[in-house]
């Protein structure tokens, strides 16, 4: 999933300047997963963005909406309304979940979350990174741990030998992706694949080749 | 409101297992202590989220005593550390929405301890009265305004 994490309510107020109608508009998907910009998270932050309006004496009012995905059409026009009532639109969605909003509606559609990495929940109210989505998966070969996102140094043909006792010399907090791919590749009998040297990955399905496009024609009309 | 003759407006969440039955108890035992004091009873701690913390000071309140079980002692195992976290979650929330981040504060007591319950409620009122009103308290409440729960 997305995780992301909130921006501080003075840089939300900052964001906001001197609309006067703001729809703080939540996700309840992934950002409601990471406890970031679901329903919770909107009714907290709407509260907060109330008080510090107050506080500074303007007359912001705030409506509160979570719609199932911003990244979806069908769900959308759910916020149509509401988006119609006021004068700007703070997304508490991912970077994609904002920007089809702002695609869809004229009017200002600002960013309420920083957008983090994909990931999953490794341990109670702790995300990792697991996916850089570069566009080409290589996961068969490294027995289904990353070396390009987890690895620091992104090294196919690791490890680098700074590891010390199992942790990453670059993130002394993070584990060795090195150690973990030598650790499974054992325990599932495919060591083997180590004995190969991989080629330099080709970028050019990453972002660095410009935004990626997906068409699946068999499903266009 | 001058800060004198202020009298601060506390709303007390407690746990129907632990400080619930201590209030209970304070009252059986004749302790006194102020009346603006509003008690919420919770079936426990870890039911009660940021947003109604924040709403309560939205709506008024100058200041919030969540009082629950004794670490390790939780009727649910841990709703009371849940507890513990939201309170810290919230005063974060506060500090930067422009509030003082001491007008909540989370206890933990037993259901035996009436004293130290009164003992915690007149140490929060005096720290609310320190602080004096909240700022909110002082300024005309807008009109418009949907407020839920």
């Amino acid at each position: 999933m997305i995780v992301a994490q909130r921006k501080s309510i003075p840089e939300l107020m900052e964001i906001l300047g001197s609309h006067k109608k703001v729809l703080v508009l939540g996700c309840g998907t992934c950002v409601t997963v990471c406890l970031a910009g679901g329903e919770r998270e909107v009714s907290i932050i709407s509260s907060a963005l109330r008080i510090a309006s107050r506080l500074k004496n303007l007359s912001l009012e705030v409506e509160e909406l979570t719609i199932e995905r911003q990244c979806d059409n069908i769900f959308i026009e759910k916020a149509m309304e509401a988006i119609d009532r006021n004068n700007v639109v703070l997304s508490l969605g991912c970077g994609a979940g904002v920007q089809a909003i702002a695609e869809r509606f004229n009017k200002p559609v600002y960013a309420g979350l920083d957008t983090a990495f994909i990931g999953i929940l490794e341990e109670r109210a702790t995300w990792t990174e697991k996916c850089i989505a570069c566009g080409k998966c290589v996961l068969h070969e490294y027995g289904g741990i990353c070396p390009i996102t987890r690895c620091a140094k992104h090294m196919l043909n690791g490890p680098c030998s700074g590891s010390r006792e199992d942790r990453c010399e670059v993130r002394s907090d993070r584990p060795c992706a090195w150690q973990l791919i030598y650790r499974r590749l054992k325990d599932i009998g495919e060591l083997d694949r180590l004995k190969s040297v991989k080629a330099p990955k080709d970028w050019n399905p990453s972002i660095h080749g410009g935004p990626r496009v997906i068409i699946r024609e068999d499903h266009r009309i | 409101m001058s800060k004198e003759n202020y009298e601060p407006l506390l709303i007390a969440f407690c746990c129907q297992y632990c400080s619930y039955s201590a209030a209970d108890l304070a009252g059986s035992m004749r302790l006194q202590y102020p009346t603006n004091v509003r008690i919420v009873r919770t079936p426990c701690t870890g039911r009660l989220e940021v947003e109604f913390f924040m709403r309560a000071f939205e709506k008024g309140a100058d200041g919030i005593l969540v009082a629950g079980c004794l670490e390790g002692g939780c009727h649910f195992i841990e709703g009371n550390l849940l507890a513990r976290g939201r309170v810290g979650y919230t005063r974060k929330f506060l500090s930067e929405s422009g509030l003082e981040e001491e007008r909540i504060r989370m206890i933990n007591i037993s259901a035996a301890e009436a004293r130290p319950f009164v003992e915690h409620i007149n140490d929060m009122l005096a720290t609310l009265k320190r602080l004096g009103p909240s700022p909110l308290n002082r300024i005309e409440q807008p009109k418009k305004q949907e407020i839920r729960i």
